[in-house]
């Protein structure tokens, strides 16, 4: 069991390019942190800092309160997971878990007990004979994991580890790992690109763009309130809709609607307004229709709806042209072309400033 | 592993693209193998003047001759010791090769180029280097206390003979070495490093194991190699000798035959060294088919 902090970490591989620009994190014991962004943005970099495998270009890595920047990823008590699973192909499903306990000279019958313990929490005992060539994908996956969990380290990395699985077995395990997780109470940190896989995997949720974290929070604390525009297009499907606006002395505009919004704390000249699809409410357009006084309406142009079961999608545009999406109960049936009042109550909206995109309380 | 084959739909097309290579196969290996196989049941005169039908007596004279019995020995020795030594060596150069350079060509061109060398001349630059007025290697060793003279000493030239044979074929063990040691995944040894084993023990526990496909084919195209290609570079170094010393069975097959004029022991010779190629030939695909996909 450890903490993992991030202190002033950068990473420049050798020709020249920053993967990591200075991250600072602290990962609690026994958490479950999950690094999310696009692919690309530098997560894979982070966590082979912490695994070893990548050499630390600037500031201190520490797991447990000491500093490892100079430990071999042997001597660091990690254990990791990887995408492609990354198992022995020559040795059976026993010997691949029971390799890295061999290394450490753990006593036979202890080995024994360990990896009997895991395959029976992965629900693999049958497997143990054979090689993984011989395993499905999810199974292989269980054993990538049982490998893990036989050395009982400190810390859990996982570099995307349901990547490679069909989208239902993504679920099931997904469910699993954090039940697992949660038996061990071992602190793991692990990597998506998915941020639904994010959002329900993790205590803390660190959204990274371009090797810099966004913002560190819990899932919904994330959700609820997106420290920038680019968490707030990342975090959320369908994402949160940014509609640029105007402010001028006697508040803001709204998307350039003509809704006045309420007057808000910043000197920001130009604001980017954000409302999920879900907290748009649609309703017949009805001109010189009183809207309610709390909310803040404009015109939508339906351009197309996507039914995805218990609710549909409905896509259209704003007035100046402005790309929207509503999420709504049920089916709906809206012709393209149809003209629609949209609500949202001003409590839902959030503000970012245009210029730097962070978000404005 | 994706399948690769080409199907065709006619006969014609197929027949067509086998042709030249049948012809080839026909004239150069078929032809010139049935002659060998009908010359070792027969036996001429030493002046060549009657040949008679003698069945396997050929076989069994060879079986019962201590000269053939010592040039087996001698080709084990030589086959095993050339094969052991180009290998590793190659092994090694493929993982200094893969460990610094992993892309990098300059290397591995030089490298290569051995390969491209023709057994005599690889014969004659080795023996060049070793001969004991002249060679380098020949100074260098009298400068360490060690007398070297291959003309005399049996184990001497039976080490130059391995030492050339061995170097031509490092380049061709190198590509092949090479190329297994990076199709084997970097997660894979990075797994191994995270999992306790350092650079050694991840090295035979790993990626030693995953090598072991090549290795197997590389064995076999090395004693095949060290069984064959070799005459070049035992003619143009030892003769053979000191005495018998370095006389492999190839090069037995030519003393005995072009030399000594004895063309049907010659001839069974012969027969029993594409016996061999066979042989190894039949395990080595049984193998492939087997073993490589793990
Ligand atoms: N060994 C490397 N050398 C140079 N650049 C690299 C190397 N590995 C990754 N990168 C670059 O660093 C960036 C971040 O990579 P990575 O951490 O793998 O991203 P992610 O895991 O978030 O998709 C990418 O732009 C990638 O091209
Ligand atoms: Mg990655």
């Amino acid at each position: 069991m450890a903490e993992v902090s991030l202190a002033q970490v950068r990473k420049i591989y050798p020709g020249g390019f920053e993967a990591v620009k200075t991250v600072d994190l602290a990962i609690e014991d026994g958490s479950l942190c999950v690094l999310v962004g696009p692919s690309g943005c530098g997560k894979s970099t982070l966590l082979r800092m912490i695994a070893g495998l990548e050499t630390v270009t600037e500031g201190t890595v520490t797991i447990g309160g000491l500093p490892v920047n100079d430990r071999e990823p042997a001597e660091r008590d990690i254990a990791m997971v990887f995408q492609s699973y990354a198992l022995y192909p020559h040795m059976s499903v026993y010997d691949n878990m029971a390799y890295g306990l061999r290394n450490r000279r753990t006593a036979k019958p202890e080995i024994e007990r360990r990896v009997r313990e895991a395959a029976g929490l992965l629900d693999i005992e049958a497997m143990l004979a054979r090689k993984p060539r011989q395993l499905s994908g999810g199974q292989r996956q269980r054993v990538a994991m049982g490998r893990a969990i036989v050395r009982e380290p400190k810390v859990f990395l996982f570099d995307e580890p349901l990547s490679n699985l069909d989208a239902k077995l993504r679920v099931q395990m997904r469910i699993e790992l954090k039940r697992l997780q949660r038996k061990l109470g071992t602190t793991s940190i692990y990597v998506t690109h998915d941020q639904l896989e994010a959002m329900t995997l993790a205590d803390q949720l660190v959204v990274m763009n371009a090797g810099r974290i966004e913002q560190i929070g819990t899932a919904m604390e994330v959700y609820e309130k997106p420290a920038t525009t680019f968490v707030a297009s990342f975090i959320g499907s369908p994402p949160m809709n940014l509609i640029p606006a105007a402010s001028d002395e006697n508040g803001q505009y709204f998307g350039e609607t003509g809704s006045r919004i309420l007057r808000l704390r910043s000197s920001a000249e130009r604001i980017v307004v954000g409302v999920r699809p879900e907290d748009i409410h649609l309703g017949e357009a009805h001109p010189g229709e009183a809207t309610e006084p709390d909310s803040v309406a404009f015109t939508v142009e339906v351009s197309g709806v996507e039914p995805i079961g218990a609710e549909s999608l409905v896509h259209g545009h704003t007035g100046q042209g402005h790309d929207l999406t509503i999420r709504v109960p049920g089916y709906a049936e809206f012709g393209a072309g149809r003209k629609l009042m949209a609500h949202a109550s001003p409590k839902t909206l959030h503000f970012f400033d245009a210029g730097n995109g962070r978000r404005i309380d | 592993m994706t399948d690769k084959r080409v199907s065709f739909s006619g006969l014609l097309l197929p027949a067509a693209l086998l042709a030249p290579q049948l012809a080839v196969t026909a004239v150069f290996f078929l032809w010139p193998a049935s002659q060998a196989v009908y010359q070792s049941l027969l036996r001429q005169d030493a002046f060549g003047l009657s040949v008679t039908f003698v069945g396997l007596d050929n076989f069994v004279r060879l079986f019962e001759d201590s000269s053939y019995l010592s040039s087996v020995q001698v080709t084990i020795v030589f086959s095993a010791a050339t094969a052991i030594l180009s290998m590793s060596a190659a092994l090694l150069f493929a993982v200094a090769a893969d460990r610094v350079l992993r892309g990098s060509t300059a290397y591995k061109t030089l490298l290569i180029w051995p390969y491209a060398v023709a057994p005599v001349l690889a014969g004659v630059l080795w023996w060049l280097m070793f001969n004991p007025s002249i060679g380098i290697i020949a100074y260098i060793l009298r400068g360490l206390g060690i007398s070297w003279n291959h003309v005399l000493d049996g184990d001497q030239a039976m080490i130059l003979i391995i030492v050339a044979a061995s170097w031509k074929q490092v380049s061709y063990n190198f590509v092949f070495f090479l190329a297994g040691l990076q199709s084997i995944p970097r997660s894979l040894i990075e797994a191994a490093a995270i999992d306790g084993a350092g650079p050694v023990k991840r090295f035979f526990t790993v990626t030693l194991p995953l090598l072991s496909p090549t290795s197997f084919f590389l064995a076999v195209v090395n004693l095949v190699y060290a069984f064959f290609d070799t005459f070049g570079i035992v003619h143009a170094t030892t003769n053979g000798g000191p005495g018998t010393a370095t006389t492999i069975l190839v090069y037995k097959v030519f003393k005995d035959g072009f030399i000594g004029l004895n063309l049907g022991s010659s001839a069974a010779q012969s027969v029993i060294l594409m016996l061999f190629v066979i042989a190894l030939t039949i395990i080595q695909f049984r193998f492939i088919e087997r073993r490589v996909h793990y």
